[in-house]
């Protein structure tokens, strides 16, 4: 393939991915409202649109026509920078995610961005710099409890960057690969029954991920950083309109990131967990379509599970949230590993 | 098409590096520094080190900047002052600089075997295998030993930070205990 070819279908996937990332953001808060909604015996916004479904578009125009308040001695430079790595890093990280089966026109891969080797060390790696966003957002608004906010989710951030990182380890052993093709088609022999939070005994993995998640996206339980009553808002206090906006979109573009994650690697991606039970179909568009909708059911489900913990759990109090990370989390990763290595072994 | 990307890094690695030093704030000069690691990251990804490219992102601009710019932001450093500067600096350093690289270049230039790397091809010795495959086997088959003794250091390290913070910790509360009495 030339290289222009190469160009533009890159630059026609990203544009694609990229508005159905926006729109996904947009209406992963209008899930989040209502489900919390419904956790609260309320129903949430249902007066913009049926079932309230126009309200995110009605939001993104609010947040344009806000005023843009800039306080006086904010360091200028770096405070428009802030929301900028931070919504940067949750998009870019998008890139290598695939979302469905290797197939294309003139061998052009249309379901995913990018097919890097080292494709989950990628995520891995933009989410070490999303950290930026947040820390720089706290210090340059010249304010104390936004640059207390901020120092408390970076360290958040930091801590529960290794358990994250140590309880992913499982699967790429199992997988022997960090591509994320590989790892996902490694997982589809039978179904479910080989995704890797059952056959392939990671589940004590998944849920390490799982907390290491809440706890990476700012999310409650682990949401102290952010909570409107302890730090009047924290990192994002001093923002206003689009800029908050933009930290508003990161946060949940990071937990649908976080989520893509968890189903490629955890529960099998794109395939079906019904596997070889339901023979292929003679229309070529639905093959196509099919393991989208598998992939976007898998990952709808997990976002669905960080709402209903976060309509369910306390938070925790800061000491208690680096003491979960530092002395349970990153032992019971590594004790993940050496279980994993010493099972791979034995077989 | 490689050599564009390597001239559009390596300028913003430069660039990066120059903006460093000239910058008062100590901020800028952090973010600065993080432009150049990530540019070396490309540089390294192009010349087919993609793990090594990966890593650098990861430990140097992940951890090693965020703990430069937490200091810089607890310690609220502020701008720098300007001085007038040393004149004696000036007329023995730039000179000094430029001979400094004329000798590196000219022993770079004349050193044998080098120049077998190309921009936007693998390894040279090892084509086909994964880069992370040759790495690991290196790592755990003839480097296992100075392998083992660095994280053994990691975790001195790290324990020797722990014992400092501990006594500083129980000093402070020992004196708070001696002023409430």
């Amino acid at each position: 393939m030339t290289i222009l070819a190469f160009f533009l279908w890159s630059l026609a996937k990203v544009a694609v991915v990229t508005v159905v990332m926006l729109m996904g953001i947009a209406y992963t808060v209008l899930l989040e409202r209502k489900l919390v909604g419904r956790i609260q015996n309320r129903w949430g916004p249902s007066r913009v649109g049926p079932f309230g479904l126009l309200q995110p578009l009605v939001d993104g125009a609010k947040s344009f026509l806000k005023e843009d308040l800039i306080p006086t001695a904010v360091y200028r430079p770096i405070y428009l920078l802030a929301p900028i790595i931070s919504l940067g890093c949750a998009l870019i990280a998008i890139a290598v995610v695939p979302f469905g089966a290797n197939m294309g026109p003139h061998g052009v891969d249309l379901f995913q961005i990018s097919n890097i080797n080292i494709g989950l060390l990628v995520i891995l790696g933009i989410t070490s710099m999303g950290v930026y966003g947040i820390a720089l957002a706290g210090w340059s608004s010249n304010n104390k409890y936004s640059l207390l906010g901020s120092l408390r989710s970076s360290a958040q951030l930091i801590s529960y960057e290794l358990a994250l990182g140590l309880s992913l380890v499982g699967v790429v052993l199992r997988a022997g690969s960090l591509n994320l093709r590989v790892i996902v088609e490694q997982q589809a022999t039978l179904g479910a029954a080989t995704w890797n939070i059952l056959g392939g005994g990671q589940i004590v993995a998944f849920f390490i991920y799982l907390m290491a998640a809440f706890a990476e996206t700012n999310r409650s339980p682990f949401d102290l950083p952010e909570a409107e009553s302890e730090l009047t808002g924290g990192y994002h206090t001093e923002y206003s309109s689009m800029k908050f906006a933009m930290f508003f979109m990161a946060e949940y573009g990071n937990m649908i990131n976080v989520g893509c994650v968890a189903t490629l690697l955890f529960l099998g991606g794109w395939t079906s967990p019904l596997g070889d039970l339901m023979p292929p179909l003679q229309n070529t568009f639905i093959n196509a379509l099919l393991p989208i909708f598998w992939f976007v059911v898998k990952v709808f489900a997990f976002l669905c599970l960080y709402v209903w913990v976060r309509g369910t759990l306390p938070r925790f109090r800061y000491d208690q949230l680096m003491n979960f990370g530092w002395r349970f989390l990153l032992p019971l990763a590594i004790l993940n590993i050496v279980g994993t290595s010493l099972w791979l072994a034995y077989r | 098409m490689h050599l564009i990307l390597f001239f559009l890094f390596a300028g913003f690695c430069l660039a990066g590096a120059v903006n460093l030093l000239l910058q008062t704030h100590p901020i800028n000069s952090a973010l600065s520094l993080i432009v150049v690691m990530t540019s070396l990251a490309v540089l390294y990804l192009l010349l087919g080190a993609e793990f090594l490219a990966i890593a650098q992102i990861i430990v140097y601009s992940g951890a090693v900047m965020v703990l430069f710019t937490f200091v810089v932001m607890l310690l609220n450093a502020g701008r720098e002052e300007r001085t007038l500067g040393s004149r004696a600096a000036a007329r023995v350093g730039f000179p000094a600089v430029v001979a400094l690289c004329a000798i590196l270049a000219s022993i770079f230039l004349r050193a044998q075997g080098l120049g077998s790397a190309h921009l936007g091809e693998g390894l040279s010795n090892a084509p086909g295998q994964s880069n992370l495959v040759l790495l690991s086997q290196v790592l755990f088959h003839e480097l296992l030993l100075p392998f083992e003794v660095t994280s053994v250091l990691i975790l001195i390290a790290i324990l020797g930070a722990v014992a400092i913070a501990h006594a500083e910790g129980s000093k402070i509360a020992g004196s708070e205990r001696v002023a409430e009495k």
